[in-house]
């Protein structure tokens, strides 16, 4: 059981390359080196963050999460620096303001006109007369209408 | 119940209009929010002379163009002839932000393709350039006489981008007056 869990801790070292960096971190730190740079975008691979990009790029901003981390900044402060420099679009989660509302809003705007739209098409379909209804009685009518 | 029916019409008319726009921006081009910022401080040596010191001050008082560089990039062969024509008209002073560069392979460059710049910042590890916001190497930026960044190109600058995008916003800064 132990084997496997190390095993298992083993390979997901393997899928962090970043983990390399901080070796004298304490695992607390660690935990909040990683969560920062997993919530920080790569601006070279725009669909990666900096914790699993290896760009140039991506390296620098690494380090210098550990810099001011080291230097005993927030997370708030250094994702400003950040910011500053590269704008929100280095945000994964980036903040709601005049700049971002559509982002935020779009998928909702869209889901409320694809309900509308649903709604029209379902009141729409209501619309149409019902099936006329054929009784019993009618049926044995009618067989007894073409009998004679 | 007919102007019913045309919703869903003007609905994914409306779609594909966004879908269109999306696909004809560069995803690439980041706005900067350094556009009408004082452009961030350095004080770093120059490629050519290492004893002289640059800082950001020595880029006041003049319209300038600063053009982030390096001699392992390939897109910046590609812009170099349009900065030598820049370089030739005498509008402004060119400066080059030499990036995370060998000194020996960048005067090399130089040499070798010619040196638009008035003088290039040796910015070997690259503080000045994550100052700046630079991701994309090249890239250029427009200063005013104030020194704040007024405009940003990233990539490459190509002909058209020189004489619609950049010349437009040299002049324009050339003729304010204070």
């Amino acid at each position: 059981m132990h084997a496997c869990l190390r095993t298992l801790l083993m390979l997901a070292l393997l899928g962090a390359p970043a983990w390399a960096d901080v070796a004298e971190f304490t695992v607390a730190e660690e935990a909040r080196y990683q969560t920062l740079i997993n919530q920080l975008r790569c601006l070279v691979c725009q669909n990666q963050t900096i914790a699993e990009s290896n760009a140039p790029l991506a390296q620098d901003l690494r380090r210098q999460v550990q810099e001011k981390m080291r230097a005993g900044r927030s997370d708030d402060e250094i994702k400003d620096y950040l910011t500053e420099r590269y704008g929100d679009f280095v945000l994964y989660d980036p903040p709601m303001k005049k700049t971002t509302w559509l982002l935020w809003l779009g998928p909702f705007i869209l889901l409320a006109g694809a309900l509308m739209i649903a709604l029209l098409i379902l009141r729409k379909s209501k619309k149409v007369d019902p099936e006329p209804e054929i009784k019993p009685v009618d049926i044995s009518r009618i067989l007894k209408d073409q009998d004679s | 119940m007919r102007w019913g029916a045309l919703v869903p019409l003007v609905f994914v008319a409306l779609l594909i209009g966004l879908l269109a726009i999306g696909l004809s921006l560069d995803p690439r081009e980041v706005p900067s929010p350094l556009i009408g910022k004082p452009a961030p401080d350095f004080v770093l040596p120059s490629l050519s002379a290492p004893e002289t010191q640059i800082s950001v001050s020595d880029l006041r008082g003049k319209v300038t163009l600063v053009n982030v560089w390096a001699s392992w990039c390939v897109a910046c062969r590609e812009e170099h002839p349009l900065l030598m024509d820049l370089a030739g008209r005498n509008l402004l002073p060119i400066y080059g932000l030499n990036y995370k560069d060998e000194r020996a392979e960048a005067l090399a460059w130089l040499s070798r393709f010619g040196n638009p710049y008035t003088d290039s910042i040796y910015d070997a590890e690259g503080t000045a350039g994550l100052d700046w916001g630079v991701y994309g190497v090249p890239e250029t930026f427009i200063l005013d006489r104030h020194g704040r960044i007024r405009y940003k190109h990233i990539g490459a600058i190509s002909a058209s981008d020189l004489e619609h995008k950049l010349l437009p916003v040299i002049m324009e800064l050339l003729g304010e007056t204070g």
